[in-house]
């Protein structure tokens, strides 16, 4: 049950993109096309696991294991960069398919704040290993979910006679906002 | 003059925010106020100058094929400086600011700087262009807040100057897309008048 709620609560009610403004870069930069964003999305979804468990475990058996948690913006740091060139030589050896699907978007993901964002929310919201996964992977969801529904919008939007100020980035943050909005119906669920 | 306009060029022409699209982020999520709008600005201004000022220093020792994590890792140290300086010292703002203080690490604003600033030129240019840029993240950031609040609850910088509440929406998630989105836009218009 308390797996549901965490799953819930991480993809509608606290989206991390449109309710707590993590990962606003990618979801700005890629969401031009609904199959690149379909792509950015598998690739964070993966690396935010991943990074979840062993950031987890770093915390859990070192960092409170020797009381020097004041070091957990640096090791989180090194860990994620370190673990996206790892995953990315591991998929170009094991998986050429996967790694021409996701390699492009794999060197942005070292700086996606979301992820770091839900490594840390993990530790502060103390959830254990198996609801750490569960929550990252959530997460994940909520920010793929609200990704192509953004791109699907945005590929309708080149098509519509916006004023030329409007043009781009400001009619993409107004949608955004919009889309925020609906997103706040689902605020009181769980 | 050189310097002036390096020091300048943050606030409105190159200004991070409403003209190169970096570090939104915390744009969006620290501006519920203008004073944690300042207040993430300033926090990220330090760290935005002083890694300049060390890349910038020690650009000939690193090897190129390692630079980014020593980028990193300069940046990383100086988030953790701010980080348990807030803590000490200004705890509500560290409370209000949250998650976004340890995520200053991941603002593509200050690893953009290093890399295609700091470690390209000299010391006392890169402090320049680190403090102008942030200052101009932080007046982006502060407007932002500005705006929020004065929609939001009806006061500028916790001067209330309406009873009630104002529109709560501006405070929440919904407004800062759209008040960011008006605001670039407003940006947009006024740069394609003066050119």
């Amino acid at each position: 049950m308390e797996y549901i709620v965490i799953i819930i609560s991480a993809v509608f009610v606290n989206n991390i993109v449109l309710m707590k403004f993590l990962g606003i870069c990618p979801f700005i930069g890629v969401s031009n096309k609904v199959e690149t964003a379909a792509g950015m999305s598998g690739a964070v979804m993966f690396v935010m696991t991943l990074a979840t468990i062993v950031t987890y475990l770093i915390q859990t058996f070192i960092l409170d294991a020797l009381g020097i948690s004041f070091m957990q913006t640096i090791t989180f740091i090194l860990v994620i960069a370190s673990l996206v060139q790892l995953v990315e030589i591991i998929l170009k050896k094991v998986s050429p398919g996967l790694f021409q699907a996701l390699g492009i978007f794999l060197p942005l993901i070292t700086t996606n704040c979301a992820i770091l964002g839900v490594a840390i929310l993990t530790i502060q919201n103390d959830y254990n290993l198996l609801e750490g996964v569960v929550f990252a992977a959530a997460s994940a969801l909520g920010f793929g979910l609200a990704l192509i529904i953004f791109s699907s919008i945005r590929e309708q939007l080149d098509l519509i006679d916006v004023p030329k100020a409007m043009k781009g980035v400001p009619i993409a943050f107004i949608v955004a906002g919009l889309l925020a909005m609906a997103f706040m119906g689902f605020t009181g669920i769980v | 003059m050189n310097q002036i306009k390096n020091f300048t060029k943050g606030f409105v022409q190159e200004n991070p925010v409403f003209v190169l699209f970096l570090g939104l982020c915390p744009v969006l999520g620290t501006t519920t106020s203008a004073i944690n709008g300042l207040g993430m600005g300033l926090a990220t201004t330090f760290v935005l100058t002083m890694s300049n000022i060390v890349v910038s220093l020690i650009k000939n020792f690193i090897p190129d094929k390692v630079r980014i994590p020593a980028f990193i890792v300069i940046i990383a140290s100086f988030v953790t400086i701010v980080e348990l300086t807030m803590q000490a010292f200004v705890p509500t703002l560290f409370d209000a600011l949250g998650l976004f203080i340890p995520l200053i690490v991941v603002n593509c604003l200050v690893l953009g700087r290093s890399e295609a600033f700091a470690s390209k030129n000299p010391i006392w240019t890169s402090l320049v262009d680190g403090f102008g840029m942030g200052l101009g993240f932080s007046l982006a950031l502060t407007m932002l807040g500005g705006v929020r609040e004065i929609l939001g609850s009806g006061s500028i910088f916790g001067f209330k100057f309406i009873h009630g509440d104002g529109m709560i929406l501006f405070v929440l998630a919904p407004g800062a897309f759209i008040v960011l989105g008006y605001l670039i836009m407003l940006m947009q218009k006024l740069k394609s008048k003066s050119a």
